[in-house]
C-alpha cells in the first residue's frame, strides 16, 4: 500500500512480466450470467409478490381466496412441479454419467410433468374466469392472476426451452455447449419450483386457511 | 480572469431582478410556511459550510496547480493521507447529523396531519379555538371547497379568517393533484378514494394564489384559485354572500360538476348535500354504488363470496337520467339495498 | 371474441389515416425533414455501395468497441431530439402569458415535456453511459471483448428499437401526455385512452430488456474477464463504477419491467392494479416506479463519477487521491440508493417518521458523494494540471455539481420539500445534477476517449467554445428556474397568468439558446477535427499520457484489443508499465480466438419492435404472427453452434508490424 512498497517492487520488473505469451482463457461466465438473470427474474417476482401483498385482501366485495381456491387441485399441481424438479435432477445425473438416452428420457418426463402442471393451471384459470372471478373483478384477483400467470408463463417458456434442448442434445450429443445449457435450464427449472413454493404458501395456503 | 466577470455580471443582474419580484416561499404569510422557510434556510447555511470551501478550493487548486506554474509543488505519488480522509468523511458526517436532527424534529412538528400548536411565533392557540374545517375536492380541472360548518361550497375560491387554524381534508375525483397555497403552507397530494390532511393558519390578510402542484392532464395549467385571508367579520360577510348568491349543491349537481372542464369561473353554493364529501371520498355519490368504506368492511370479513362476484353496476343509467353525456362509462361495485341485505349476503356465503 | 370477425380490424387495429398528424405544421415539417434526410442517407449508402459494409461491419458486429460507438451515436441522435423538445418548452413558456397561448396547445405541450424526459433519460443518458462502459471497460481490464458478445449486440438493437418506437410516435399517433413516469390514474385507460401511453410502455419495455441484458453482460465481464493480476482493488475507478452501475441495473430494471407490465395489464385487460374503483391503489405504482427510478439516477451518475476520476488523475499527472475511499464511497452509494425512493413523494401523506427516515437516508448519500468530490480536489492538489478539454469539463462539473448537491439536500428535508416539491426549483435541481454531472461527464468522456476510438484528438478551440456555451448557457437557463421555484411556480405548465414571471422564462429561453450554441459547437468540433484528422492524429495510442490499460494499445485498438493479454501488478497498470520501461513485444504473435459476427440480435430486436408497434395499435393478428416469429427466431438462433473463429497469427503479425512501423516513424 505504501509508497516504499511500490518503489521497491517496481524496480525489478521486466517487460516480459507485463504480458502473457500464450492465449489467456478467462473462466466461462455463462453460469454467473445466468444467475444474474435469475436474480433479476427473482426481483420481478418479488414485485408481483409485493403487489399481491398490498392488494391480496382487496376483494372489492367479491370472492376471496377461501371462496375460490381448490386446494386439492393445487396440491396435485404442486406435486407435478416438484416431481418435475426431481426428474430434472435425474436427467442431470444421467448427463454427468454421459448417458444421452437416459438424459433424454428424464427430460421427456420432466416436460410431461411441466405440461401437466400447465394444463391444470389453465383449467383453474378458465374455471375462475367462467365463474366471473376473472382478473377484472377485484384487485385481489388482478394480483393473483398476475403472479400465478407470470409463473405459468415462465413454465411455458421453460417447457419450450426443454423441448428445444432435447432436439439439440439429439443432434449434437453431450457437447460442452449442451451441458452448459442443461445446467442453465436446471437452474431455471428449480428456480421456478422455489417461486412456486412461495406462491403455494403465500397465495393458496394462507389465502385459504385464514 | 474571464471567469470572474462571468459570475459578477449575471450576479448583479439577478440582484436587480430579485429586488423587484415576489419570492413567496421566502416571505410567506402563514406560520407553517414560515417555519418551512426557516428549515430551508437552516439547511442551506449548514451545507454552505462544505460547499463554499469546495468551490473555493476547486478554483484555487485549478489555478495554482496549472501545469504552466512550475513553481507549485508537484508530488505525483502522493495519494493517501489518513488525516485528510478522516476530515473529508467526518465533516460532512457531522453536518448531516446536525441536519438529520433538524429534519427529524421539523418533519414531526410540521407534519401536515398534525394539528398546529401555535398561531405564529410566540402566540399560542386560544384554548377554545376550533379549527375551521374545509373539505377539498380536486376535480378535472377545478377545485371544490366545502365548508361543512357553514354548509356552503365554492368552486375555485377559498377564504379563511386570519389567525384561525384551518384543517383541510383533501380528496380527488379522478386524477392525482396536489393542493398548494405557497403563502399558507406546503402542498399535499389529493388522490381519489383517499383522504389527505393539511393543518395550517394564515397570519396576514391578503389575496393569495392557490393551484394544483401535481400535473394532472390537459386542464392542469388553469387549475388555479384565489385564497383570501380575511378578518373574522369579513369572513362572516363572505359566507353570507355565498348563501345569498349560491345555488344548491345536490348530488345530481355534483355529478354534473364533476365532469371534466377547464378554466372554470368561481361558482358558489349556498347549501350542500349532507355528507357529500364523505360520499366523494368513498366514491359513492352515484346512488347505485357501494361506498369504499363499506367495501373495506366487507373485505375485512373475507369478501362477499361467490355471490358477490356479479354485484357490479355502471354509471351509464345515472348519466342518462341526469342528462349527462358521459365521457367514460365506469363499472364499479354495486350498492347493497340495505345494511340488512348486506348481512344476509354475507351469512348466505358463510 | 365479439359478434363478428373483422379481418381489417385484426390487422390494422385502431391504426388509421387519422393517426397521421396532418394538422400539426411543426410535425409535418419535421416529418418532411426526416424523409428528405432519410432519402439522402439511403441514397448515399446506395451510391457509395455501403450497405454491405454497414451490415457486415456494424449492424451485425459483436465487437464491443463498435457497439459502444453505435450506442454513442444513438445517444447523440436522441439527444438532438430531446433537446429540440427542451427548446420548444422554453419557447412555449417564454411566450405563453395572459392572452397569448403560445404556439403549443396543451395536448402537444404535454407530449413534448413527456417525450423530453423519457428521451433524455432512457435514450440519451442511458445509451451514452452504456456505450462508454461498453467501449472502455473491456479495454481497461485487458479483455478481448465482453463475456457475451452476441447478447451485447442484441442489447444495443433492443435499445435502438425502443428509441425507434418513440420516434415513430412523432408521426404516427402521439406520445404520452402523462409526464415521464406516467403516474396512474392519469396514465390509466380511462384518463388516457389514446396510444400515447402505449408507445411509452412498449418503448421502455423493449429498451429495458436491452438495458438489463447489457447490465448482466458487463457484470460478468468485469468479474470474470479481468487480466491476470488485476484484483478487485486494482481495477480502474471507472471499471469499479461501471460494476456498481450494472449491479444497480440488474437490481432495478426488473422492477420497471414489472410495474410497466402491471400498467399495461390495467390498460389492455382492464385489471385493477392501480384503479381505485375495484380495490387497486395508484400509490402502489408510485412506490414501485420510484424503487426503480431512484437507483436509475445513480445508474447514470456513477459511471460519470468514474469518468471524472480517470480524467482528474490523468490530467493532474498524479495518482488518484484516496482510491480506496473512492471505491467504498461508490459501493455505499450503490446500496443507499435503494432506501431513499420515498423522497420523491413526501407529499403523498406518509407519516412523519417514514418521511424522516427517507429524508435522512437521502442526506446520508451526500456524505460519500462529498468524499468523492474531496478526493478529486486532493488529486488536483500538488498536481500538474493540464487544462485539456476533459479537465475543463471536470472543473466545470465540480463547481456546478456542488450546487446541485446542495439543492438536492434541501429537497431531502421533508419540511422544505413540502414547499419545493414539483416546483421549478426541483426542475432546476435535477437538471443541475444531470446536466452538471451526466452531461458534463459525457462530454469529458467523449473528449477524453475520442482519440482512443478514432485515432485523432478533438479540436481544442471548438471544444472550449462548446464548454463555455454549455456552462454559461446552463446557468442562464436554470438560475431563473431556481428563482421561479422560490416564487411558487410549479412545473409542467403550458400557460401562465402572472405577467411578472415572464422575464424569468425569457432569460431561461436565452440560456436554452446558449446551450444550443454549445451543442452546435460540439458538432462543429467533431466536423473540424475530422477535416484536420491528419494534424490531430495520435499514433502512439496514448495521447494524454494515460494511466490505465486502454492507453497501452493502439488508437483505434485492433479487433482483438491486445495482441498479448496484459498482466497487471499495480493500480494504474499502464502507468506502472511505462514507469518500468515496458517495451512493446514485436514478435511471438499467436492466433487469437474471437467471437463471430451475427445478424441474429438485429433480427430479434426488429421483430420485437414490430410486436411493440402492433401491440400499441391493437393489431392482434400481427402481434400473434410476430410473436411466433420471435420464438422461432430465438430457437433457430440457438441451433447455431458455430459462433467463434481464430484470427490467424499472420494477420495479427501484419497488424502489429504496421503499428511498430507507425510508432518508430513518429518517435
Amino acid at each position: 500500500m505504501s509508497n516504499t512498497h511500490t518503489a521497491t517492487a517496481a524496480g525489478i520488473r521486466t517487460s516480459e512480466s507485463y504480458y502473457l505469451k500464450e492465449e489467456h482463457h478467462p473462466e466461462n461466465g455463462t453460469m454467473l450470467g445466468f444467475w444474474m438473470y435469475l436474480m433479476s427474474d427473482c426481483l420481478l417476482f418479488a414485485m408481483l409478490f409485493a403487489a399481491y401483498g398490498v392488494l391480496g385482501r382487496h376483494y372489492a366485495a367479491g370472492p376471496s381466496g377461501a371462496d375460490l381456491f381448490d386446494l386439492k387441485l393445487v396440491a396435485v399441481n404442486t406435486a407435478f412441479l416438484l416431481l418435475s424438479s426431481i426428474t430434472y435432477g435425474f436427467a442431470m445425473l444421467a448427463m454427468h454419467s454421459k448417458r444421452l438416452g437416459k438424459t433424454l428420457f428424464w427430460l421427456g418426463i420432466t416436460g410431461i410433468f411441466g405440461l401437466a402442471f400447465l394444463s391444470l393451471e389453465i383449467y383453474e384459470f378458465v374455471h375462475l374466469i367462467h365463474e366471473g372471478a376473472g382478473p377484472q373483478r377485484s384487485a385481489f384477483l388482478t394480483s393473483f392472476f398476475a403472479l400465478v400467470g407470470t409463473h405459468g408463463l415462465h413454465v411455458t417458456f421453460g417447457t419450450i426451452w426443454l423441448v428445444t434442448l432435447m432436439f439439440q442434445l439429439k443432434k449434437h450429443g453431450l457437447v460442452p455447449e449442451n451441458k452448459r445449457r442443461m445446467n442453465c435450464l436446471s437452474l431455471f427449472w428449480h428456480f421456478l419450483d422455489v417461486v412456486w413454493i412461495g406462491v403455494f404458501t403465500f397465495v393458496y395456503l394462507m389465502g385459504t386457511l385464514v | 480572469m474571464p471567469r470572474l466577470k462571468l459570475i459578477t455580471i449575471p450576479g448583479l443582474f439577478c440582484a436587480l431582478l430579485l429586488s423587484g419580484c415576489n419570492m413567496v416561499l421566502l416571505s410567506p404569510s402563514g406560520d407553517i410556511a414560515v417555519q418551512q422557510k426557516d428549515i430551508m434556510l437552516i439547511s442551506v447555511w449548514l451545507m454552505l459550510i462544505v460547499i463554499v470551501p469546495v468551490m473555493f478550493l476547486t478554483l484555487l487548486f485549478a489555478w495554482k496547480y496549472r501545469s504552466t506554474n512550475t513553481e507549485a509543488t508537484y508530488s505525483p505519488e502522493w495519494h493517501h493521507s489518513t488525516i485528510l480522509e478522516l476530515v473529508i468523511w467526518s465533516v460532512p458526517l457531522i453536518i448531516i447529523i446536525a441536519l438529520g436532527a433538524v429534519t427529524w424534529v421539523s418533519t414531526h412538528s410540521l407534519d401536515p396531519y398534525r394539528p398546529i400548536e401555535r398561531i405564529s411565533e410566540g402566540r399560542n392557540i386560544p384554548m377554545d379555538a376550533k379549527p375551521l374545517v374545509i373539505e377539498v375536492v380536486a376535480m378535472d380541472w377545478k377545485w371544490l371547497f366545502i365548508y361543512p360548518e357553514q354548509n356552503i361550497a365554492l368552486v375555485n375560491e377559498l377564504a379563511a379568517p386570519v389567525d384561525r387554524p384551518i384543517e383541510f381534508r383533501i380528496t380527488s375525483t379522478t386524477m392525482m393533484n396536489s393542493l398548494y397555497i405557497p403563502a399558507l403552507a406546503g402542498q399535499i397530494y389529493a388522490m381519489p378514494g383517499m383522504q389527505t390532511q393539511l393543518h395550517a393558519v394564515i397570519n396576514k390578510a391578503g389575496d393569495y394564489e392557490g393551484f394544483s402542484g401535481n400535473y394532472s392532464g390537459a386542464g392542469f395549467s388553469h387549475m388555479r384559485f384565489r385564497f383570501h385571508g380575511v378578518s373574522e367579520a369579513e369572513f362572516a360577510q363572505w359566507v353570507e354572500q355565498n348563501r345569498k348568491e349560491g345555488s344548491d349543491l345536490t348530488r345530481e349537481a355534483y355529478l354534473k360538476l364533476e365532469q371534466p372542464s377547464e378554466r372554470e369561473p368561481v361558482q358558489r353554493f349556498a347549501k350542500v348535500d349532507a355528507n357529500l364529501f364523505d360520499a366523494v371520498l368513498n366514491r359513492c355519490v352515484e346512488s347505485n354504488r357501494m361506498c369504499i368504506k363499506d367495501m373495506v368492511a366487507i373485505d375485512r370479513k373475507g369478501g362477499m363470496g361467490e355471490s358477490g362476484t356479479h354485484n357490479l353496476a355502471s354509471n351509464a343509467m345515472i348519466g342518462r337520467r341526469i342528462g349527462l353525456d358521459l365521457a367514460s362509462q365506469k363499472t364499479y361495485v354495486g350498492t347493497l339495498c340495505a345494511p340488512q341485505a348486506q348481512a344476509d349476503a354475507k351469512s348466505k356465503v358463510l | 371474441m365479439s359478434e363478428h370477425f373483422d379481418l381489417s380490424k385484426m390487422i390494422f387495429g385502431r391504426l388509421s389515416w387519422e393517426a397521421i398528424p396532418y394538422h400539426e405544421p411543426i410535425l409535418i415539417f419535421t416529418f418532411i425533414g426526416v424523409i428528405l434526410g432519410g432519402i439522402v442517407v439511403v441514397g448515399a449508402l446506395s451510391y457509395f455501395k455501403l450497405w454491405g459494409p454497414l451490415w457486415r461491419n456494424w449492424i451485425t458486429s459483436i465487437d464491443h468497441k463498435k457497439i459502444g460507438i453505435m450506442y454513442m451515436i444513438l445517444g447523440l441522435v436522441m439527444f438532438v431530439r430531446g433537446f429540440a423538445d427542451a427548446l420548444m418548452m422554453r419557447g412555449q413558456q417564454a411566450l405563453s402569458f395572459g392572452d397569448n397561448m403560445g404556439y403549443l396547445p396543451p395536448h402537444h405541450y404535454d407530449q413534448v415535456f413527456t417525450a423530453h424526459g423519457v428521451i433524455m433519460i432512457f435514450f440519451f443518458a442511458m445509451p451514452i453511459v452504456t456505450g462508454l462502459m461498453n467501449y472502455i471497460v473491456p479495454l481497461q481490464i485487458g479483455a478481448r471483448d465482453v463475456s457475451f458478445p452476441f447478447l451485447n449486440n442484441f442489447s444495443f438493437w433492443m435499445t435502438a428499437s425502443g428509441a425507434a418506437l418513440v420516434m415513430v410516435s412523432l408521426f404516427v399517433g402521439e406520445f404520452a401526455k402523462t409526464g415521464w413516469l406516467a403516474y396512474p390514474p392519469l396514465s390509466g385507460i380511462m384518463q388516457s385512452p389514446d396510444v400515447g401511453v402505449d408507445y411509452y410502455i412498449w418503448a421502455l419495455q423493449i429498451a429495458g430488456v436491452g438495458t438489463l441484458l447489457s447490465g448482466v453482460n458487463l457484470i460478468v465481464t468485469i468479474i470474470k474477464m479481468r487480466a491476470p493480476g488485476m484484483t478487485m482493488m486494482k481495477m480502474p475507478v471507472f471499471t469499479w463504477t461501471a460494476l456498481c452501475t450494472n449491479i444497480l441495473i440488474v437490481a432495478a430494471f426488473p422492477i420497471l419491467t414489472a410495474v410497466l407490465a402491471m400498467l399495461s395489464c390495467d390498460r389492455y385487460l382492464d385489471t385493477n392494479f392501480f384503479t381505485s374503483d375495484l380495490g387497486g391503489s395508484a400509490m402502489l405504482y408510485v412506490n414501485l416506479i420510484w424503487i426503480w427510478g431512484h437507483p436509475e439516477v445513480y445508474i447514470l451518475v456513477l459511471p460519470v463519477f468514474g469518468i471524472f476520476s480517470e480524467v482528474v488523475a490523468t490530467f493532474c499527472k498524479k495518482r488518484l487521491f484516496g482510491y480506496t475511499s473512492m471505491v467504498y464511497a461508490t459501493v455505499v452509494i450503490t446500496i443507499l440508493s435503494y432506501i431513499v425512493w420515498l423522497h420523491h413523494f413526501f407529499t403523498m401523506g406518509a407519516g412523519a417518521s417514514v418521511n424522516s427516515f427517507f429524508g435522512i437516508s437521502t442526506m446520508i448519500i451526500s456524505i460519500p458523494t462529498g468524499a468523492k468530490l474531496f478526493n478529486w480536489l486532493f488529486t488536483m492538489y500538488h498536481g500538474r494540471i493540464r487544462f485539456e478539454l476533459p479537465m475543463v469539463w471536470t472543473v466545470g462539473f465540480m463547481v456546478t455539481f456542488v450546487i446541485g448537491g446542495m439543492t438536492g439536500v434541501m429537497l431531502a428535508v421533508p419540511a422544505a420539500d413540502f414547499v419545493l416539491h414539483n416546483s421549478l426549483f426541483l426542475i432546476a435541481h435535477f437538471h443541475n445534477v444531470i446536466i452538471g454531472g451526466v452531461v458534463f461527464g459525457a462530454f469529458a468522456a467523449i473528449n477524453y476517449w475520442f482519440p482512443k476510438a478514432f485515432g485523432f484528438k478533438l479540436d481544442y478551440k471548438w471544444g472550449l467554445a462548446s464548454f463555455w456555451f454549455w456552462f454559461v448557457g446552463f446557468w442562464v437557463a436554470f438560475t431563473p428556474l431556481y428563482v421561479l421555484g422560490f416564487m411558487g411556480v410549479t412545473r409542467r405548465m403550458s400557460h401562465f397568468d402572472d405577467p411578472s414571471l415572464q422575464i424569468w422564462f425569457q432569460i431561461a429561453a436565452v440560456g436554452g439558446l446558449l446551450v444550443a450554441l454549445g451543442i452546435a459547437c460540439f458538432f462543429i468540433q467533431i466536423g473540424v477535427s475530422f477535416m484536420n484528422r491528419k494534424k490531430l492524429a495520435d499514433v502512439t495510442g496514448d495521447p494524454w499520457d494515460g494511466r490505465t490499460l486502454e492507453w497501452s494499445t493502439s488508437s483505434p485498438p485492433p479487433d482483438y484489443n491486445f495482441a498479448f493479454t496484459p498482466v497487471v501488478h499495480e493500480q494504474d497498470a499502464w502507468f506502472d508499465m511505462k514507469k518500468n520501461g515496458f517495451k512493446r513485444p514485436t514478435e511471438g504473435f499467436i492466433a487469437i480466438h474471437m467471437p463471430k459476427n451475427t445478424g441474429a440480435g438485429f433480427i430479434l430486436a426488429m421483430i420485437s419492435a414490430a410486436i411493440g408497434f402492433a401491440l400499441i395499435w391493437h393489431m392482434w393478428l400481427p402481434v400473434i404472427v410476430c410473436f411466433a416469429a420471435l420464438i422461432a427466431a430465438v430457437i433457430i438462433h440457438t441451433f447455431n453452434y458455430n459462433r467463434d473463429y481464430h484470427i490467424p497469427a499472420d494477420e495479427v503479425v501484419a497488424v502489429e508490424n504496421e503499428r511498430t512501423r507507425l510508432l518508430s516513424s513518429h518517435v
